[in-house]
């Protein structure tokens, strides 16, 4: 199971690189989602997959019994969706008002402060 | 190509118009059921809030902002500072009781017989951030619909 | 146990809440700013105080024991760095009263301001990996909307680029996290200081770390990930521009001080010496953009990449020196070059542009606004008795120290460089006569303007900074001396917060 996620988090990954270089903005925020996604993917990934097993310990016992999940992962995870969600939601706000201010979406033309 | 269409409140039907005024009120009550039952099982205050925050949305495609903005009563960077201060206030309640920051304080208020309603500076924080999320989105949708006008 | 170590977090955060709440009443607005950013900068001199009493405070948050819960620590270095963020944050808030527009101000100026200031408040103090990128988020996203404030063309072109280049970098530090996490278990710094060194797998520690070096890098604009800054310093309101340059990549250099001093010390000579060469290019390739400009606002925007150079420069030499210079460098830089980019705010006031053609004439007429410029920029390319001069002086000693020749040949050149900027600045806008078809009448005081003393305060007020640090240098370097000592010694800042000997 790590595996098959380990491909599919590089494949995120790359498809989020190709998407940031392309010319267009809007492929551009695509791109920034993909690539946050695929970082939250790789934390629920690294920290090890279990399947069917809560959080938690048996009353009375000090450790563990059988196989649990650590949720300090998921934890981190639903902090960085909401985080990611509401900086994407900004960056979606940006590049509309910039569509309209600037009248392209390609990069190549928006050099105004580069020279 | 055809005429540019304005914006999406111009998509309206009678059915989407009467449907979103009966659905605002129920969904803003499933939401607060949402927010109130976090923590100890599947719910809080961030899904609440965007429960409530699509509420408010189906009810702006169908009537506009004008009358959105009427329904709220308050603008939305209102309902996020609400948010803040509810959030701030969890915070500080520890130090008053002589405890770091953020640490938790529980109230069990007994209402006779067997019920109880546990109050806590948890439920305080979640406050918080259902309207924090209300607050953030409806700001994020509103300014996007108006700049389709 | 001290409540003091949250309150510079807390006191941004009240007020950004409250000026939401009171978004109708913009004078009211303007109070709060005052007020709260006032408060900030008097708390985090208390806490200064504290810690050097003390060395360490800590606080664990819920109270959560560390390494569990979430721990506000600061040591010496976090402490300056906040008292630091106080005084800009002050000016800045003074400043902008009278620079910035009512359009802006109903637009949430000054509540996106505070929590700007309380995302980089948040960043100094914690003492865990995770709280910090959330408060680097916390930053970014009122960054960002400051910059688009008023959504101009080359707002919204800058903004395109300073949001993609720092989201990227975000994703990288957060995926550096999960990893980290995977490797160590923890999330506590102090507990990361002690853990990673048990990591047998040095191949993985090191890709951590320059995992970490190249997110922290793009932040801080160090090379070859700094073109964000240039291409998006000069576009918002001045007061916007001031508070940037005065903090945001300072917050990058803090969090490589802090990670590569604390946490990835186990293979220097890997670490270090890719820092070291980093911060050589950085510094001569800002030194040599700022020589193609002619724009008052980027040549110091490629300056403030020339001397995120000298900052890295020192903890890369990795010795008691340079990491003295370091912190000395940074004490001095963040004030200088907030007070560089309020004086071009002021001569836009009295010329009406920032392009060098446009501009003369201002030593004529003003011959105080000239010295308010000569300070700070004289101090900035390291002219004794500066305060640049000897942040500029103990780098290079260091340099000299540990024989790295070619490293400090190229910290003295863009130091040449540096003052060829300013001398540049100085013909152009000071010495050169006034165009022909430039108004005039704010600046002979034709046209009278009185919310000029607004402007001029915070300006006098960081030049005497200056003169401070540069005239009586003996406590702020007794100062940075004390920081780097603990810099230095891990263990105790470990101790400190775990409350157990390593």
């Amino acid at each position: 199971m790590e595996t098959l996620m380990a491909y599919v988090i590089g494949t995120m990954f790359g498809s989020a690189v190709y998407m940031l270089l392309r010319r267009s903005i809007v492929k551009l925020v695509i791109g920034l989602m993909i690539l946050s996604n695929a970082a939250n993917l790789l934390i629920f990934t690294v920290a090890g997959l279990v399947r069917g097993a809560p959080p938690l310990i048996t009353e009375g016992l000090l450790e563990p019994a059988t196989a649990i999940t650590d949720p300090l992962p998921q934890a981190l995870v639903l902090t960085a969706i909401v985080i990611s969600f509401g900086v994407l939601s900004f960056s979606v706000v940006l590049i509309h008002r910039a569509y309209e201010v600037v009248g392209t979406d390609d990069l190549d033309k928006m050099k105004d402060t580069d020279t | 190509m055809p005429e540019k269409r304005s914006s999406l409140v111009q998509v309206n039907t009678v059915i989407l118009h009467t449907a979103a005024l009966l659905l605002l009120p129920l969904q803003i009550l499933f939401s607060v059921f949402l927010l109130l039952r976090g923590h100890d099982e599947p719910g809080g205050g961030f899904i609440a809030g965007l429960v409530a925050t699509g509420a408010v949305a189906l009810y702006l495609f169908a009537h506009g902002v004008e009358s959105t903005r009427r329904i709220l009563r308050f603008e939305p960077q209102e309902f996020l500072g609400l948010g803040l201060l509810f959030g701030l206030a969890s915070a500080l309640i520890g130090p008053l009781v002589g405890e770091p920051f953020f640490t938790a304080q529980w109230y069990t208020l007994y209402l006779g017989g067997n019920t109880e309603v546990k109050l806590s500076t948890v439920l305080l924080f979640d406050v918080g951030v259902y309207f924090t999320v209300l607050g953030a989105l409806l700001m994020v949708v509103i300014s996007l619909t108006e700049a389709e006008d | 146990m001290s409540h003091l170590v949250v309150i510079p977090i807390l006191i941004p955060l009240l007020a950004a809440a409250l000026s939401i709440v009171s978004w109708r009443s913009v004078s009211l607005q303007r109070w709060i700013a005052i007020i709260a950013t006032g408060a900030l900068l008097l708390v985090s001199i208390a806490l200064l105080q504290l810690t050097r009493e003390h060395g360490f405070v800590v606080m664990h948050m819920g109270d959560w024991a560390a390494p569990f819960g979430i721990t506000i620590v600061t040591d010496l270095l976090s402490a300056i760095m906040v008292v630091l963020t106080g005084i800009i944050g002050f000016s800045i808030a003074i400043y902008s009263l009278a620079t910035t527009p009512e359009g802006h101000e109903r637009f949430g100026y000054y509540p996106l301001m505070h929590r700007l200031l309380a995302g980089v408040a948040g960043s100094f103090l914690t003492g865990d990996i995770f709280n910090l990128y959330v408060w680097f988020e916390v930053m970014l996203l009122s960054s960002f909307a400051l910059l688009t404030l008023g959504g101009e063309r080359a707002q919204m072109e800058g903004a395109i680029k300073y949001v993609a280049l720092n989201l990227f970098s975000s994703a990288l530090l957060l995926s550096a996290i999960g990893l980290v996490y995977a490797t160590t278990g923890t999330l506590n710094m102090a507990d990361l200081g002690q853990k990673l060194a048990q990591v047998e797998h040095h191949g993985m520690v090191n890709t951590l770390a320059m995992m970490f070096i190249v997110a922290f890098g793009i932040k801080a604009a160090a090379f070859p990930l700094f073109f964000w800054l240039p291409a998006s310093y000069h576009t918002p309101l001045v007061g916007i521009s001031a508070l940037f340059a005065g903090l945001l990549t300072k917050v990058g250099v803090y969090c490589l001080y802090r990670f590569f001093t604390l946490i990835f010390t186990g293979d220097v000579d890997y670490t270090h010496t890719i820092l070291l060469w980093g911060a050589g290019v950085t510094m001569l390739s800002g030194g040599l953009g700022a020589a193609a400009q002619s724009e008052f606002r980027r040549i110091l925007s490629f300056h403030i990449v020339s001397q995120i150079g000298y900052m890295i420069l020192g903890l890369a030499l990795y010795t008691p020196l340079a990491i003295v210079g370091g912190v000395f460098y940074i004490m001095h830089h963040i004030i200088v070059k907030t007070n560089l980019f309020l004086v071009s705010g002021l001569v836009y006031r009295l010329l009406g542009s920032y392009d060098l053609k446009e501009l003369g004439g201002v030593y004529r007429h003003r011959p105080g606004v000239a010295l308010l410029f000569l300070i700070p920029a004289l101090s900035l390319a390291g002219v004794p008795p500066l305060s640049g001069f000897f942040a500029k002086f103990i780098i290079i000693r260091a340099g000299i120290e540990v024989s790295a020749w070619t490293i400090t040949g190229i910290a003295l050149l863009v130091g040449l460089l540096t003052l060829y900027s300013m001398i540049k600045i100085w013909v152009e806008v000071f010495w050169k006569t006034v165009p022909e078809n430039v108004n005039t009448d704010r600046l002979t005081g034709a046209k009278p303007d009185k919310g000029l003393w607004l402007l001029l305060l915070p300006i006098v007020g960081l030049a005497a900074c200056t003169l401070f640090i540069g005239l009586s240098g003996q406590p702020i370097y007794e100062l940075a001396d004390a920081a780097a000592e603990q810099l230095l010694n891990p263990a105790l800042y470990i101790e400190a917060v775990l409350g157990t000997q390593p």
